[in-house]
């Protein structure tokens, strides 16, 4: 047994990874969330801004990342329109408009037709350069953002008119794939401007750690992967559940068994992926374990050190 | 043809025919569009100045369209992503209804995607031609779009609407309002200056722009680290050890308070080697090393959920977008789902 375990195969490894992956998601198993602080703290600084507030959604990431953020997205946006806020979509990423495209078809358009284009929500589109952008729109938007990204000019959109900088904005959601994003927002956005601007992040696991010491002062709070999504999204459903039932085709909402409105799936894409997370954690753990072991009493039988 | 080869070619021959099995039987990995017409509207008097609004925005609702003849209008069909339930839903009610209709280009687009990210996954069992087109298709795709984007994203807003904003106006970006800032110039003969190290000779003078560059870029970060990471990193450092909550000793806060503290000196005395790891400044070394493993242990737990995350999305795509095995959107109607996702419940 040790012998085999020794010489096993990698390639195993790789398909029970992926089989313990890939059940999960087939059975759609899905675990209670039990939001912790930072999660709290993001809810509550959109929550409790005034209805109207002007609210800055930079979507840093692009498609390699959507597996872990585009749920943060979605619910950041679904959360920031039910409240009534102004949403400035923007993106220092080059594929991040048509991020921000997405979430405007399936989280906007569906569930809130009556918010205008430029009106309730821009798409300011991407803008080169990283950190400059914030340093210089920081100060000025004008002198970066003549239009938005359909090129319509900025006096011309009338959400945009009254808007000098950023920190005219009440608060800035960013949702970070790596560079640019949520650390740039920190140094150049926030620091500068302690009092003017509030900065809220959804950020990749592997930005995670590094972004920590950043709470509360720099950053009020933070969603850290697929795990602080899962978290928030249960937050927004507490709050809003009753508007997220999934709907039959003649428009009436569907009903679970126990007569509670069943969620809409867009909604609840974290909380899925916490399915799969569970089962090849729980598989990573066994392994290490094992491996360990094999280890130990290759060492005892005198095998290499 | 031996054993592996004999299973490989069964696999491939029983998981071809169940894919068509799969799409003959359950249309699965179709996409289909709905029409949407658009209509813009002249709504100027001045032949030479047309101002075109479109009939469905917040502008119309300044004109009285219905007056406006023919020939000042003008429309389009575009096509928007449409769900398969809402398909078959319009062709229950109307087999001839055309709103809803079937897409080849967005259904290639799902095949395709399906069939790259098993390429992709193909390189876990070995190296193989399959993945290499991939691969070669990716790096070929990236290439390409940043060139696309770096023209219209960066190339024409940022320098030619800058100095020819008119020009740019007409072809490009048309809510273009802005003079013409002939500074920027400056940029265009760095740029000029940049290229010129393809040159046979001369190369020298591309160095010129590339420490503006390089001289602007640590000025900022200098600045930003500094006053973002150092100074506001030991600001954030010094909390009170001895917190008070409604009246009374927080034990929770002093002791995170507390913890942070010993972790911060601890970690910095383990990179202080002016004085030679021994005796307290060893010890505390020693605890420093343990913080540090604590952190990367907690970046390799999030780094690992972060890519088991973007593991479950591809997987998610192959069985819901591509395969139709499950539904979790409510996406299609009920009929397709049903005839395997019982034998799988």
């Amino acid at each position: 047994m040790l012998d085999f375990l020794k010489t096993l195969d990698r390639r195993w490894i790789f398909l029970l990874m992926g089989l313990s992956v890939l059940l999960p998601i087939i059975f759609t198993k899905t675990f209670p969330e039990e939001p912790t602080v930072l999660a709290q703290n993001v809810f509550d600084e959109i929550e409790n801004l005034p209805r109207g507030s002007n609210v800055l959604l930079a979507y840093d990431y692009d498609p390699a990342s959507e597996g872990e953020l585009s749920p943060m997205s979605t619910s950041f946006a679904y959360h920031c329109a039910a409240k009534g806020h102004k949403l400035y979509f923007m993106s220092l990423w080059p594929v991040g408009p048509q991020m921000v495209d997405d979430t405007v078809e399936d989280v906007i358009k569906p569930k809130f037709p009556d918010m205008v284009y430029g009106v309730d929500y821009v798409n300011l589109g991407y803008k080169s350069g990283y950190e400059g952008v914030i340093k210089v729109i920081i100060t000025d938007f004008r002198a970066l953002y003549t239009t938005d990204a359909k090129g319509t000019a900025w006096d011309a959109i009338p959400m945009c008119r009254d808007i000098n900088s950023v920190q005219d904005m009440d608060l800035i959601v960013n949702v970070s794939a790596g560079y640019a994003g949520t650390k740039e927002w920190v140094l150049y956005a926030v620091t500068p401007y302690p009092d003017n601007v509030k900065l809220v992040a959804g950020c990749t696991g592997v930005q995670a750690p590094l972004l920590y010491p950043y709470i509360p002062q720099q950053l009020k709070g933070l969603l850290g992967a697929i795990k602080g999504a899962a978290e928030y999204e249960r937050l927004v459903i507490d709050a809003y559940g009753d508007d997220l039932a999934a709907l039959n085709a003649d428009g009436t909402p569907i009903v679970n068994a126990d007569g509670t409105p069943k969620i809409d799936g867009l909604y609840t894409e974290g909380q899925r992926r916490m399915g799969p997370q569970l089962v090849a954690h729980l598989l990573m753990i066994a392994l290490i374990v094992v491996g360990n072991i094999v280890y130990v009493l290759d060492r005892k039988r005198g095998g290499r050190r | 043809m031996n054993r592996a080869t004999l299973i490989w070619t069964l696999l491939f021959i029983l998981g071809g025919a169940g894919l068509v099995l799969n799409t003959a039987t359950r249309g699965a990995g179709k996409a289909y569009v709905k029409q949407v017409p658009v209509e813009f509207v002249n709504v100027s008097d001045d032949p030479d100045e047309p101002r075109w609004v479109e009939v469905t925005s917040e502008a119309a609702l300044d004109y009285d369209l219905a007056q406006y003849p023919a020939a000042d209008r003008i429309g389009w069909n575009t096509y928007e992503g449409a769900e398969p339930r809402d398909y078959a839903e319009a062709m229950r009610k109307n087999p001839n209804q055309t709103e809803y209709r079937f897409s080849w280009s967005r259904t290639i687009g799902v095949w395709v995607a399906a069939l790259f990210t098993l390429f992709i996954f193909s390189f876990l069992y070995k190296d193989n031609p399959l993945y290499k087109i991939a691969e070669a298709s990716v790096v070929g795709v990236s290439a390409a779009y940043w060139m696309v984007v770096a023209f219209h994203d960066v190339l024409v807003p940022n320098l030619m609407g800058k100095l020819a904003p008119g020009w740019v106006k007409q072809w490009a970006i048309p809510g273009l309002e802005n003079e013409a800032n002939y500074w920027y110039i400056v940029p265009l003969i760095l740029s000029a200056l940049l290229l010129w190290r393809l040159a046979p000779k001369g190369a020298w003078i591309a160095r010129w722009p590339l420490a503006f560059v390089i001289g602007t870029t640590a000025g900022i970060r200098l600045l930003g680290f500094i006053h973002g990471d150092f100074l506001s990193q030991i600001r954030n450092t010094i909390v009170s050890l001895y917190v008070v909550t409604d009246g009374a000793f927080d034990w929770w806060a002093s002791g995170r308070n507390l913890i942070l503290l010993v972790g911060v000196i601890s970690a910095l005395v383990y990179f202080f080697f002016s004085f030679e790891h021994k005796g307290l400044v060893g010890k505390t070394a020693r605890l420093g090393i343990w913080f540090l493993m604590i952190t990367f242990g907690a970046a390799f737990g999030y780094t690992v959920m972060g890519r088991i995350a973007l593991l479950a999305i591809r997987l998610e795509f192959l069985v819901d977008d591509w395969l139709w095995l499950i539904d979790p959107l409510g996406r299609r109607a009920a009929d397709t789902a049903a005839m395997i996702m019982p034998l799988l419940m």
